[in-house]
């Protein structure tokens, strides 16, 4: 009798839980991707009033990502690095994640070298855009396309199939 | 998840360690530059940069929680300093340089979501 009951309870567990996974989607948990527009406004934020040249950042970034959780990014801007002239910050730029503003780097003279690397995440197959903020207030671009094979953020490994 | 073996351990660790203030970093810098040297610095640190996009197995978001800042200072100015979002991956990786100037204390700072700081210092040595 009561293996019984313990089984009916964990049915209704089930029953429950399918139901939750349903109603999941439609909740509205999974991000929406960002457009190019989306991006170009936040980019707009970080530059301001001022042009966006090209050129100048050299950005390296594998042609296939087999996995968009992480993907290795490095990044080196040609400045001598010098107290009048240097690199005041890199700003990456996605096109399609969710936050299309990935992230800062503010460096500074005391870098001596302005080159950097991190990792970061692709949701998709994109370009990937890189702006350096130079000390005299100008702005340099650069970018670096990557295609992904599993993309990340719409991450459902959790999930039973 | 075949394809996030290392995360995923990595991951499980952190959650034996979650009510902790800090968690595990490594940095690999040489202890020693000549003056004027630009030195590469390394660091990573094992944190799961939840994106706050998951959810759990009863269907429950999982809560964001990323490292939002990393500031590095050498001899007490700031040398490098990160402003990142879930768009950087789990165990959020950096590498910059920095110029030897003089011998000095080079601090290491990551902030989470929470407020959680971990900090670590290395000495570099100028000669």
């Amino acid at each position: 009798m009561a293996q019984r009951k313990s089984t009916e309870a964990s049915r209704r567990d089930l029953v429950a839980g399918g139901l939750a996974i349903a109603i999941a989607p439609a909740l509205g948990a999974a991000p929406a991707m960002a457009t190019l527009e989306e991006m170009n406004d936040e980019l707009k934020k970080v530059i301001g009033k001022a042009v966006l040249n090209k050129g100048r950042v050299k950005v390296s970034l594998p042609e296939l990502t087999e996995n968009g959780n992480s993907t290795s990014l490095a990044i080196s801007v040609d400045s001598p690095m010098t107290a009048a002239d240097h690199v005041r910050a890199i700003h990456i730029f996605s096109e399609k994640n969710p936050v299309p503003y990935i992230a800062r780097l503010g460096i500074g003279p005391k870098a001596g070298k302005a080159q950097v690397a991190t990792s970061i995440r692709v949701s998709d197959s994109q370009t990937i855009t890189i702006v350096a903020e130079m000390s005299d207030g100008t702005f340099w671009s650069g970018q670096g396309a990557t295609e992904v094979t599993t993309p990340a953020c719409i991450d459902d490994s959790d999930r039973p199939k | 998840m075949p394809l996030a073996g290392i995360h995923s351990n990595w991951a499980l660790s952190l959650s034996l360690v979650e009510s902790d203030m800090s968690y595990p970093s490594r940095i690999v810098m040489p202890a020693t530059a000549k003056k004027g040297q630009a030195v590469e610095i390394k660091t990573i640190i094992q944190h799961p940069m939840e994106t706050g996009y998951r959810r759990d197995h009863r269907g429950a978001v999982i809560p964001r929680d990323i490292i939002k800042t990393i500031s590095v200072t050498y001899g007490g100015a700031e040398v490098f300093a990160v402003e990142a979002t879930q768009g950087i991956a789990a165990n959020p990786y950096f590498a910059f340089h920095l110029q030897a100037d003089e011998t000095g204390d080079v601090v290491f700072m990551w902030t989470d979501e929470k407020g959680d700081v971990t900090k670590e210092t290395r000495k570099l040595t100028v000669k």
